[in-house]
Parts: C-alpha cells; sequence; structure tokens
C-alpha cells in the first residue's frame, strides 16, 4: 500500500498515526528511510525490502536478535523476513517509547520463541542465550553453565511446571522487570 | 468489520453457554452477526418504516431456508447460515429434552436469535426483489425439509468444530484471525455502497432507543479504534478494520448529526493527536539523545536526560527569580547611583569597570540587580506599588518549595513505575528476558554488552551455587580497613585544605585584595575545584585494594565521592559562616562610625540653625557597612563559575586532547595507543552526575543572596549539554561495563533530595538567625528577614486576618497540628504495610488457583475431546444431504491459514496466568464444563 509513493498521502498518514504509538515526525521519518532503503534495493522495485536491507540499518545492525526481528514483523508470503512500509511501522510502533508494555512483551515473546512454535522451550532458551552472549568462543557459556542456567530460568519462569515459558508467564515475569520497557526500544 | 475485533468479548459472552463442542462456531457466528448487525439495521428500519415488523418475524425461518436451499454464489455464507440453523435446533431440542436451562442462558440465546434474525432479514432485503416469486414456490417444499434439516445440519455443526479444531489445535488464533480478516475484507467491499443512500432518508424516523444503541455502538467502535494500537496485529489487518469502520463511522456520523456528537469527537481526537505531536516536538535536544542512545546505550543517554530534567527545573527557578525579583527592581526600583547601596563607592570607582574586577563579580557587577546588597528596603516600588522585599523573601521560599516538590514527586513516580521491581524472585529470567539494550546501535557496545551480559550470567550462576571460595579473608579484610583509612584521610585532608584556604583568603580579603595576584583571589575555589577532580582519581586506586564485587565497588565509589563533595561543601560554608560573623564585627564597627560621620557633616559644614536646606552628598562617599549578604552571593558565584570552568577543562583536556593524541600519534608510537595504556575516555556517568547534583546544591544555596544564580546555571546548563553531547560523540568510548540506567534513576534522585536538604539547611539558618545588614538589601532595617510577612500582614491585609494568623500560629495550635501530621503519617505507613501484606498474599492465592485451574483445564479438555468423539461418529452415520457443505469447508480454511505465516499464539492453549485477558473466559468454560 504505502511506500510505493515517495510522499505519503495525507489520509494514510492520519490513519498510521491512528493505528501505530508513533507520532506524525516519526512516521514520516520511518517513510523517509524506508524510501531509502527501497531505492538502494537492487532488482525490481518492489513494496518490500528484503531482511539483509534492513539489517543495514544502525539501529538494527548489532543488534542480535535482527533476523528473529524481521521474521516476526515480515507479513512476506515467502517467510524470507522482507518487510513493507506497513511491517516496517509496525516494528517501530512495537519498540516505540510509548508502546504499552503488553505488545512490547507479545512481540519480545516471538522475538524470542526461535521456533515459533508458541512456546518458550530448552532448546529457544538456549538459543536466546547463545544470541545474547555473542558469537565468539570466550564469552560463550559452558554446556554446563548452561544447563544450569536453563533449569534455573525455568524453575523461576515455569509456573505450570509444564517444562516451556508460554506467552503469560512471559508476561508475568516480564512486567515485574523494572528495565524491560525502558530497554526494549529502538529509535530512528 | 469492527466487531470481529470484539471477538473476545463475543466469546465471553458465549461462555455462558454451556455448549462447549460448538464453542469456536459460536464464537464466529456471534463476531459474523455482529459484523452484519451494522448492515442489518439500515434495512431492519426501512422495513420498519413500511410497517413490516410483524410480517418479518413469521417469514423469517421461511426465508433463510430460501437462502439455503438457493444454489447460491456464497457458498460460504450459506454454510454458516446452515450452521445457525442447525445450532437454533439444537438449543430447542435441548430445551425439550433436558429442562435445564437458566435464565441467564435463555437471554443470551434470544440475543443471539435476534442478530440473527437480523442477519437473514439483511439478505432477505437484498434478495427480495429477484426472489418474490421462487420464495413462494419453494415454500411448501421447505417446510417439508425443516425438520430433517434440523438434525442433519445439528450434526453438520457438530463436524464443522471438529475439524476446525483440528486445526485450531496447532494455530489457534491464526486461522480464526485470517478468516475474520477475509471476512472483514469480502465485507467491507460490499457493505457500504448499499448503504450510503439509505442513511440520509432514515434519519427521521428514529426512535430513541434506536439512537441510544448507535450512540452505544459509535462509542464502542470508538473505544476499539482508541485501543486498536495496543494490539499485536500486523498493519494490514489493522488498516482494513480502521478502514471499515471508517466507513461505517461515515454513515453512523449522518445518521446521528443531530446530536453533533461523534464529529465533535473525532475533532477532539484529532486535536489530541496533534497536540501530541506538537508537544513531542517540543522537546528539546530529543534527536541529540536518541544519538547519544543508540551510540552508548541508556545509560549514558539517563545522564542527559537527567540534565534535561536539571535544565528544566533552572528554567522555573530562573523564570520566578527574574520575573519577580530582578525584572521590577531593575525597572520600578531607584536607578542606579541614587541611594549608596546603588552605587560603587568612591575607592572603588577607578577600578569597577576593569574586566578582571568583573569577572570576579566585583566592582559595577557587585552593585547591581545580580546581588543581594543592590534591593532597596522601600515597601512598595513603582505605580504597580509592588512589594518588593515580600516578593524577595517568598520567591526565595517558593524556590526551595517549588524544588522539593519537584524532586519527591519525580521520585514517588519513579517508585510507581518500579513498582514491584523489588520482587527478585526473577533474578535469572530478567537476565535472559530483559537484559539486551535494543537501543544498542554501535558494534562496539553491542560487544561489550555481549560480555557484560556473559559475566553477569557467570556470576549469577556462581553466586546461585555459592561456590565462592575466600582465599584470604584476613588479607582482604586488612586491605579493606585499610583502604577505608586512606580514604578517611583523604576526606580529611581536603577538609582541612579547604578551610584552611578559607581563611587565609579572609585574610587576604582584609588586608585588600588589590596587593594579591590571581592566584590568591581564586585560591578557594580553585582548590576546591582540584580537589573535586582528582580525590576521585586518588579513591578509584584505593578502591582497587578493596577487591570488591564491581556493583558493590561502585557504591562505594559514589558514596565516597558524595561524602568528599559533601565534606568540602560543608567546610565552605563553616568558613563562610566564619567571614559573616568577622563582617557583623565590621558592621558594628562602621555603624558606629558612620554616626560619628553624619554627626561631623552637620558639624563641620553647617554650623548655623536648621532651616538651611540638608546638605547632599554623593551616594559613592557615604559610609557603608560591608554587606555580608552580597559577599555570600558573590562567593557563591564566583564557586559556580570556577567549577565550571573546571568541568569545562577537563572535558577539554582529559577527553578531547587525549582523544586527538591517541588518534594521531598512534601510528608514530611503540605501542597500541587505542587499546594500550592512554585508551580513550570513557564517558563517566556517575561522576557527571554528582557533579550536576553538586553544583544544583550550591545554586540552591546560594540563590537567595546572589538572584542571579538561576541564570548563571542555565547559561551553564545550556553549554555543557552542547559540549557534553559534541564530547561524548567525537571522543568517547563506550563504557566497558555497561549499566542499566532505570536501576539508578531513583539513586540520583535520593542524593538530589538529600542535598537539597543539606543545601537549604545553612540557608535558613541564615535567613532565620542573622540579623540582616543594616544599609543594604531589600530587608535593611529590620531585625529578622521574616519579619517582612508579619509587616504584610499588618498593614496590606484586613485587621481580623491578622488576628486570625496570630491564632493559627501560636503553639497551641501548632503543636495539635505536627501530632496529627505525624500520625496521619504513621497511619499511612502502617495501612501501606498491610496493602503490602495482602498483595502478597493475594499473589499466592492466585498462583495456587492458577494450578487447579490448569489441572481442570486438562480434564474439560479431555472431556470435550471424547464428546467431539461421540458426535463425530453419530455424525458420520448421517444423511448425505449435509456432505457437500462440509467438503467446501476445508479448502477455504486451509488457504486462509497459509495466508499468515503462522503465529505463535501459544496462550490459548495452555496455561494462564491470573489477570489475563483471555484467562477468565477460558476458564469459565472449562469450569462450566
Amino acid at each position: 500500500m504505502g511506500g510505493t509513493s515517495s510522499k505519503l498521502p495525507k489520509d494514510l498518514l492520519s490513519e498510521y498515526q491512528e493505528l501505530t504509538f508513533l507520532t506524525k515526525q516519526e512516521i514520516l521519518m520511518a517513510h523517509k528511510i524506508f524510501s531509502e532503503l527501497q531505492d538502494r534495493e537492487n532488482g525490481p522495485y518492489s513494496s518490500r525490502v528484503s531482511m539483509e536491507k534492513i539489517h543495514t540499518l544502525p539501529e538494527l545492525k548489532s543488534n542480535p536478535f535482527r533476523k528473529r526481528i524481521c521474521h516476526v514483523f515480515s507479513t512476506s508470503d515467502m517467510k524470507d523476513g522482507s518487510l513493507s512500509f506497513e511491517d516496517f511501522l509496525d516494528l517501530l510502533s512495537a519498540f516505540s517509547d510509548s508502546a504499552t508494555l503488553e505488545i512490547k512483551s507479545h512481540y519480545a515473546f516471538r522475538i524470542f520463541d526461535f521456533d515459533d512454535d508458541g512456546t518458550l522451550d530448552a532448546r529457544d532458551l538456549e538459543k536466546l542465550v547463545n544470541s545474547l552472549t555473542g558469537e565468539t568462543d570466550d564469552t560463550r557459556l559452558t554446556g554446563e553453565e548452561m544447563r544450569q542456567l536453563i533449569s534455573n530460568i525455568l524453575e523461576e519462569s515455569d509456573i505450570d511446571k509444564d517444562g516451556t515459558v508460554n506467552l503469560s508467564e512471559f508476561q508475568h515475569v516480564i512486567s515485574r522487570s523494572p528495565d524491560f520497557v525502558s530497554s526494549f526500544k529502538i529509535v530512528l | 468489520m469492527p466487531r470481529h475485533k470484539l471477538k473476545n468479548t463475543a466469546s465471553e459472552s458465549d461462555g455462558k453457554d454451556n455448549e462447549f463442542s460448538l464453542y469456536y462456531v459460536e464464537v464466529e457466528e456471534n463476531s459474523q452477526g455482529g459484523q452484519e448487525k451494522q448492515t442489518t439495521r439500515d434495512g431492519k428500519r426501512r422495513r420498519e418504516r413500511n410497517g413490516e415488523v410483524s410480517r418479518r418475524r413469521a417469514s423469517e425461518k421461511r426465508t433463510t431456508e430460501v437462502d439455503n436451499k438457493r444454489a447460491g454464489k456464497k457458498h460460504e455464507k450459506r454454510h454458516k447460515t446452515a450452521r445457525k440453523e442447525g445450532e437454533k435446533h439444537e438449543k430447542r431440542q435441548r430445551r425439550k429434552n433436558a429442562d435445564r436451562e437458566e435464565a441467564e442462558e435463555e437471554s443470551n440465546k434470544e440475543k443471539k436469535n435476534i442478530k440473527n434474525e437480523r442477519t437473514k432479514t439483511l439478505k432477505r432485503d437484498d434478495e427480495k426483489e429477484k426472489d418474490v416469486k421462487k420464495k413462494r414456490k419453494k415454500h411448501v417444499k421447505n417446510e417439508e425439509d425443516n425438520a430433517n434439516s434440523g438434525k442433519t445440519k445439528q450434526k453438520d455443526c457438530h463436524d464443522m468444530p471438529l475439524k476446525e479444531k483440528k486445526k485450531k489445535r496447532k494455530k489457534p488464533e491464526t486461522t480464526s484471525e485470517s478468516e475474520s480478516k477475509s471476512e472483514s475484507e469480502s465485507e467491507s467491499d460490499s457493505a457500504p455502497e448499499s448503504k450510503d443512500n439509505q442513511a440520509v432518508g432514515v434519519l427521521g424516523s428514529l426512535t430513541p432507543e434506536e439512537l441510544e444503541k448507535l450512540k452505544e455502538a459509535v462509542d464502542e467502535r470508538k473505544k476499539l479504534i482508541a485501543t486498536m494500537r495496543g494490539k499485536p496485529w500486523p498493519m494490514k489487518k489493522k488498516l482494513v478494520v480502521l478502514r471499515s469502520s471508517c466507513v461505517l463511522q461515515r454513515q453512523e456520523t449522518l445518521l446521528i448529526i443531530s446530536f453533533l456528537y461523534y464529529s465533535n469527537c473525532q475533532k477532539w481526537m484529532k486535536f489530541q493527536r496533534d497536540f501530541e505531536n506538537f508537544k513531542t516536538a517540543c522537546i528539546p535536544w530529543e534527536m541529540k539523545i536518541k544519538e547519544i542512545e543508540s551510540h552508548f546505550g541508556s545509560s549514558v543517554a539517563s545522564y542527559f536526560i537527567f540534565l534535561r530534567w536539571m535544565y528544566g527545573i533552572n528554567m522555573i527557578l530562573f523564570g520566578l527569580t527574574f520575573g519577580l525579583v530582578m525584572v521590577p527592581e531593575a525597572l520600578m526600583g531607584k536607578p542606579y547611583g541614587s541611594i549608596p547601596r546603588k552605587t560603587v563607592p568612591r575607592e572603588e570607582e577607578t577600578s569597577a569597570m576593569n574586566f578582571a574586577v568583573l569577572w570576579d563579580f566585583g566592582g559595577y557587577a557587585k552593585y547591581s540587580v545580580l546581588f543581594y546588597g543592590y534591593y532597596n528596603s522601600q515597601r512598595a516600588i513603582g505605580w504597580l506599588k509592588f512589594r518588593l522585599p515580600l516578593s524577595y523573601f517568598l520567591v526565595g521560599v517558593g524556590t526551595v518549595a517549588y524544588s522539593y516538590m519537584v524532586v519527591i514527586r519525580t521520585m514517588a513516580r519513579n517508585a510507581n513505575e518500579e513498582g514491584g521491581g523489588d520482587d527478585t524472585s526473577f533474578n535469572f529470567s530478567w537476565k535472559t528476558f530483559t537484559s539486551w539494550d535494543y537501543l544498542i546501535g554501535n558494534p562496539e557496545t553491542a560487544d561489550n554488552k555481549f560480555a557484560s551480559i556473559t559475566t553477569s550470567f557467570k556470576e549469577a550462576i556462581v553466586e546461585e551455587q555459592e561456590s565462592r571460595k575466600d582465599d584470604n579473608i584476613h588479607l582482604t579484610r586488612f586491605l579493606r580497613v585499610l583502604a577505608n583509612f586512606l580514604v578517611l584521610c583523604c576526606l580529611a585532608g581536603s577538609g582541612y585544605l579547604i578551610y584552611f584556604v578559607v581563611r587565609r583568603s579572609q585574610k587576604f580579603a582584609l588586608l585588600g585584595l588589590e596587593n594579591y595576584g590571581w592566584w590568591e583571589r581564586n585560591e578557594v575555589n580553585m582548590v576546591m575545584s582540584l580537589l573535586g577532580m582528582f580525590c576521585p582519581m586518588l579513591f578509584d586506586v584505593i578502591s582497587t585494594l578493596e577487591n570488591y564485587h564491581p556493583r558493590v565497588a561502585l557504591q562505594w565509589q559514589l558514596g565516597r565521592i558524595f561524602a568528599l563533595f559533601l565534606g568540602n561543601l560543608y567546610t565552605f560554608i563553616i568558613a563562610l559562616m566564619d567571614a559573616i560573623q568577622l563582617k557583623r564585627a565590621e558592621e558594628e564597627i562602621v555603624k558606629t562610625n558612620m554616626t560619628i560621620w553624619q554627626a561631623n557633616l552637620y558639624n563641620g559644614t553647617v554650623p548655623d540653625n536648621s532651616t538651611a536646606p540638608p546638605i547632599t552628598v554623593h551616594p559613592a562617599d557615604i559610609p557603608r557597612g560591608p554587606c555580608w549578604e552580597t559577599m555570600v552571593g558573590q562567593e557563591f558565584v564566583r564557586l559556580i563559575i570556577s567549577d565550571t570552568m573546571t568541568t569545562y577543562i577537563t572535558l577539554l583536556i582529559g577527553d578531547f586532547l587525549r582523544a586527538v593524541l591517541v588518534r594521531f600519534l598512534n601510528n608514530c608510537w611503540c605501542w597500541d595507543l587505542e587499546y594500550g595504556f592512554p585508551s580513550y575516555s570513557e564517558f563517566d556517568v556517575s561522576g557527571n552526575v554528582l557533579g550536576l547534583i553538586f553544583n544544583q546544591g550550591m545554586i540552591w544555596m546560594g540563590a537567595f543572596y546572589a538572584p542571579c544564580l538561576p541564570a548563571l546555571n542555565l547559561l551553564r546548563l545550556h553549554v555543557s549539554m552542547y559540549l557534553q553531547c559534541w564530547a561524548v560523540m567525537c571522543c568517547n568510548v563506550p563504557q566497558e561495563r555497561v549499566f542499566k540506567a532505570s536501576g539508578s534513576n531513583n539513586f540520583y534522585m535520593a542524593m538530589l533530595l538529600v542535598i537539597l536538604f543539606l543545601s537549604t539547611l545553612p540557608a535558613i539558618y541564615t535567613i532565620v538567625s542573622i540579623p540582616p545588614s543594616f544599609d543594604c538589601g531589600p530587608f535593611s532595617g529590620k531585625t529578622r528577614m521574616f519579619d517582612v510577612i508579619q509587616e504584610t500582614l499588618e498593614s496590606d491585609f484586613p485587621a481580623w486576618f491578622g488576628k486570625v494568623f496570630s491564632y493559627a500560629s501560636n503553639p497551641g495550635l501548632v503543636l495539635p497540628f505536627l501530632l496529627l501530621l505525624v500520625l496521619a503519617i504513621y497511619y499511612l505507613q502502617s495501612t501501606s504495610k498491610t496493602y503490602k501484606r495482602v498483595n502478597m498474599e493475594l499473589k499466592k492465592k492466585l498462583q495456587t488457583q492458577n494450578e487447579e485451574n490448569k489441572k481442570k483445564n486438562k480434564l474439560a479438555a479431555l472431556k470435550a475431546a471424547n464428546e467431539l468423539e461421540q458426535a463425530r461418529k453419530t455424525g458420520e452415520q448421517h444423511s448425505s444431504s449435509s456432505q457437500h457443505t462440509q467438503n467446501s469447508e476445508p479448502p477455504v480454511s486451509s488457504t486462509h491459514t497459509t495466508t499468515r505465516p503462522p503465529a505463535s499464539r501459544g496462550h490459548t492453549s495452555s496455561g494462564h496466568l491470573p489477570g489475563h485477558p483471555q484467562q477468565p473466559q477460558k476458564n469459565s468454560h472449562s469450569n462450566r464444563k
């Protein structure tokens, strides 16, 4: 829909304002950045921007979850993580300052849910911890430490003791955290 | 359609029904019905106008059957009507057979029936013109079929949910969402055109109840739109919903234009949004801070946010002093040179314009609105009769009161935001789920963050295992005691140094500053600034002896710097108090000299009678007291200036020069400068925040005696905002230990509060206990500064007010009032404790309840599965008439599932936490079952 034109129509802009937590300036800014990304896209002109291009944004460049973020917000049929402008706005809205804890935690859960099965199981948690500790070997946790860590996490947050953390458990944990809302933010 | 968003609420209302097996279908039917209700309304109204109401109900069933039998274009719709029909039939059967319906359920069903009716009548309306004849023909046949089809369709609808459920087990919400999406899309296409033209005509014939309903509907939609941004849906869907409801809104607006109700709301909403945009555009330095945030993480940015907040407070303080004290005096007070206190004395006149003197805030600067001494004690000035002394006093009190209010309010808000953060039971989960700072956009910071997260994980694991071995506890203890001893020595030494320097400067001042060079004049400030610069470094070195955990070490470091600053400040104040005493002694001498001088003057020049006009002496020649208030103000201003200068110079030398050297000498040096010894500097958040806090403390202390201080501070903050932003971006590297900002926010605030308290103490002491100078300042001639209140009460207020005030201020009333306050505090504290306890108990209760619910859910699911199994078995035995409708279903839903990537919505299938929106409905289902 949007994004193909160089300028956003006014009614669309107001609709976007209605539907996201972004202000007018932020939407225009996002549109500018998105158009730039589109222009740099090689090959046929399309309304979507590929995941690789999105990852060149400085805001996402060093984020260990950048792939997951793209996959979660992408509505592409090909599951290639490419974003349309509206997906992009969804992303920014969820990561904006004024987004509610609920929506932030919902998306955080989906980002952490690496295999998209609706729960965080031990494998998801392991991947998550590995993303957090970086790729290099000297920062990586040993197997023993990892096991200990995951069992601790599950002990704390797996309230119904089914071996996985589901969304409501996740939100329960997150809602108590003092830092989550302030750190789950991306600003352009 | 908007209603399908309300699926949750719809299903909640459905939850009151007993038909667990029909759950999904019902949800959809209902939401569908809700959607179509909008469409139906117009049709219904039109009909009602035509007076067809009674006939409608009679023929309703027929028409639906007709619709069913029509080999239609809309497979799906027909399908659903069939299901609805079946559902109804089933209910009826149940009613007959079981006789266990509750009143609640019945009303529910009636609602549903009405909805269904509406849906059907709409269809009838659409097709009425074409189908009249067909209907008549098929009527008889349909009546016959009715009984059978009811049964078959019942099975039909037993089968449907089963199939759907199978799918939904996997991705519970995805399918339903995509379905409803497609539905809403198709309907948003078809709905608007048909109704647009009808809308206007209907206006006149609305009954009050209908208007009421409309209003409700509009309200609901508004609420929906307001909450839509909080829904985790992809934008496309949101847009579709918004647009469809926009179309509807247009018609609704047309309909209820007589209310002027909704359009106003819309305007109001638009205005609010614009205002919101405007507000965010007004926040200064937002982009700068965001840039820093993305490079250095939130902790460095928190310093700048703090700085901005401080700037805002100082802006208000400045507004108060500037608008209510400085400007009135400058505009309406007596002009410069009219009275002694507003004139530079004769002996200083020659050097009064020298830059060195002005830089020290002597000369002309000293005799200006910038300082206390300049103000006249005249009660009312100018044509406004502005009560300047009163205003001066009230502004002094007001700035302090305002600062207290702001700081405490901010602290309370922070505490609220962190509410529940004291719960440490999720230590590991928080480390995992919330430790990444998504703002980090710099690879280097990201690497540091990786490292720090890893360490924190390892530490936490080690702590958890509690296998920590202390190798030589005696040595550590000894080293720690030694370190503290050293620090105490440092503190005492620095305190003594300052005291010594201040005393020395007083000696210089007594002998006359002109005889000394720059160093002697600025000794005190320079020593204080240098101590503030080097002692923290010393502390840092000492703290390596202690071998603490970095977090603990940071707290110690902060505490020590705080103690150092505080000690320095208080030594300074004590020395200043001594100076005040000296000045007051001097003042006494001047007073006696003054009478002698006056006597001499009169004796010498006017020997004869008093009829001659009073001799005029130029105000510059009149002897005057030393005016200790101006002296105090001057000291503080000098302190602020030198502090600012040292900050900027350290910034330039320590950060910029170092960065330049490291950057350019690196090529021709024998080791790697960038990663080796000097390296680039880090941004020291805690040190900078402490500096800012102490600076503010000095402002609060000195503002009463130098009204220009807030203005100066504003300037300083403004400059340091730009300078530090630039310095951080160009010559600092991200911190090695990346701290989170939010945790320390209230810590800084608490320090600010302590400083505020400590800095108001001396100011209040001087105001209350030391009599003001006799010949300078707004309170000259009074015994105490606060006498100005008394004076105002006596002369400006009616007598009864003064009486009331004196009654109110007598100890007999004040003491009980204080007692009451203490009691209130005690009461509130104890209630808050009780609340906390109750909270904890509730938490426990919820946890146990949750476990029980979990068990119940499992049981219920098992039961439901069994029933479904049975229902399917019976359904398979039945006629083939329902077979083809059944077959048409799977492909439809399967195509829908592929339109969206499988979203993980696990929460619908497994355990729930209390208080979660989806929870109650599901539970009520299972519990009833």
